[in-house]
């Protein structure tokens, strides 16, 4: 499972940059409430500064090799973890909701106590769940864009070609926003969470403590 | 602390010692092997320039594959793409470039060439083809560049024409190639794609005849690929077993570019 985690970064930050260097070629999209637009993808700045105009044949052709292997490693790991059975503990279950608000609120400081968790709280069953649920989404409306005529019904599920692109568009901002609050978490939670994610295993000091410093040693692991 | 084997039992503490130890080592190697492999893709040299040019060439070989699969996996000529009522279609029609087709060129001063497999060479000119029967589709243009247009377009369907031409020897072949009169625009279309039936040799636009912007007199409208492959002014038609030359695909881009 790990692994698939680690050939996964690699992985989408070329697919990032080689959608980028596509999206270039009609960048349309931004932010506009009440006829104020707030955010521009993207402002020139930022496509000079990574060197983005004008690549749009070679950014296919990577977005169309890397495709391949974003594809087979999130394949691998829905598949290892139903034949290991560590989907259980990564599915939301029903009390997930709830307490996922719980552990934000304790997250964010405003409550003491977290409740108790298994291997991965509520939130981190609901966060890790739902980019499993994107990743497809995103193979799906790329395959709608990619194949627009061969793969219609694909693109009709996703409300038509423009819409398509727009998903497409969304999932990836919303990767980069997983990115960076995962990013927060696994600092906060410390540097044998890190390793254990390397290595495989957690060292765990056993002593005794008293109960409401133990729930804020485990929370943050996400 | 009893240790009764002091070689080869190791406390807790060293166990733990000695697997970050090979995770992180293995973990590291794996970084420098994924950090070289990229390095090694992205300083890869271009292709040798031919048919197809521009692009890296390992990178190259994969769009050839991944195309191919997904040509076999999918490409079926009852796939149609979407058609539209035709009051949707964009009264004014996008415009992005006339590469070899810049300018005006009246269809009395224009005749197609027609290069057959026997050396002979048709020569039509536009009233001859208006006399054919008549396809008009209304659809989704798509750009390689990522945007889209509705618009609606009227012509022969290139069924039509190879039915009503004989062209039967030529269909059979693999590749129809297409050229401006200027030989400045050029593309190859795989024949599946040309006798899709909703190919079309346009030269109506929105009910008026085609002007200079759009390839006037004659233009391919081939709604199963991208814009690059729609030729504008039609000068000379070829076929061959081999893929004719491409404008775009010289520079780096897919040489089926289907969609």
């Amino acid at each position: 499972m790990r692994w698939t985690h680690w050939v996964n970064f690699p992985i989408l930050a070329i697919m990032i940059w080689s959608g980028m260097l596509i999206y270039w070629a009609n960048d349309e999209y931004s932010v506009t409430l009440f006829g104020h637009t707030y955010v521009r993808f993207f402002p020139d700045w930022y496509y000079q500064w990574l060197h983005i105009p004008q690549r749009l044949a070679e950014g296919m052709a990577f977005h169309f090799l890397f495709m391949w292997f974003f594809a087979l490693n999130g394949f691998f790991y829905v598949l290892y973890t139903i034949i290991s059975g560590e989907w259980r503990q990564l599915v939301p279950n029903r009390h997930s909701f709830k307490e996922a608000w719980l552990v934000m609120l304790h997250d964010l400081h405003i409550r003491k106590t977290a409740p108790p968790q298994d291997k991965y709280n509520a939130a981190q069953r609901i966060a890790y769940t739902a980019i499993i649920i994107m990743g497809f989404g995103s193979l799906v409306t790329g395959l709608a864009i990619y194949k627009p005529v061969q793969f219609n019904w694909l693109c009709w599920l996703c409300g038509g070609y423009h819409l398509a692109r727009i998903w497409h568009f969304v999932l990836t901002i919303g990767y980069v926003l997983f990115f960076l609050v995962h990013v927060v978490q696994v600092i906060l939670a410390g540097w044998n969470n890190f390793r254990s994610v390397v290595s495989g295993f957690e060292v765990i000091n056993e002593q005794p403590q008293p109960v409401v410093e133990s729930n804020t040693n485990e929370d943050e692991k996400a | 602390m009893k240790m009764k084997k002091p070689k080869t039992e190791l406390t807790s503490e060293q166990k733990i010692k000695r697997r970050n130890f090979i995770s992180f080592t293995l973990f590291g190697a794996y970084a420098a092997a994924a950090y070289g492999g990229w390095r090694w893709l992205y300083k890869s040299p271009d292709e040798t320039a031919g048919i197809t040019a521009g692009a890296h060439k390992p990178l190259r070989q994969a769009l050839n594959k991944t195309e191919l699969f997904f040509r076999r996996l999918t490409f079926n000529e009852n796939h149609l793409v979407k058609t539209y009522p035709r009051e949707m279609a964009a009264k004014k029609i996008r415009h992005n470039s006339d590469i070899g087709s810049e300018g005006k060129l009246p269809p009395e001063n224009w005749k197609l060439q027609v290069k057959k497999a026997n050396g002979e060479t048709l020569q039509i000119t536009l009233d001859e083809l208006m006399k054919l029967p008549k396809t008009e589709i209304t659809y989704d243009f798509k750009c390689v560049e990522g945007w889209d247009q509705i618009s609606h377009w009227e012509g022969v369907s290139f069924r039509d024409f190879i039915k009503y031409y004989q062209l039967d020897a030529e269909a059979k072949m693999e590749y129809v190639g297409l050229e401006t009169p200027d030989k400045q625009y050029y593309v190859g279309i795989d024949m599946p794609s040309a006798i899709h039936p909703q190919t079309l040799l346009a030269y109506q636009m929105n009910d008026v005849l085609l002007n200079g912007q759009h390839g006037q007199p004659l233009r391919l409208i081939i709604p199963v690929k991208y814009g690059i492959k729609n030729l504008k002014r039609i000068g000379t038609i070829t076929f061959s077993n081999n893929r004719p030359k491409d404008y775009w695909a010289e520079q780096g881009y897919d040489y089926y570019s289907g969609l």
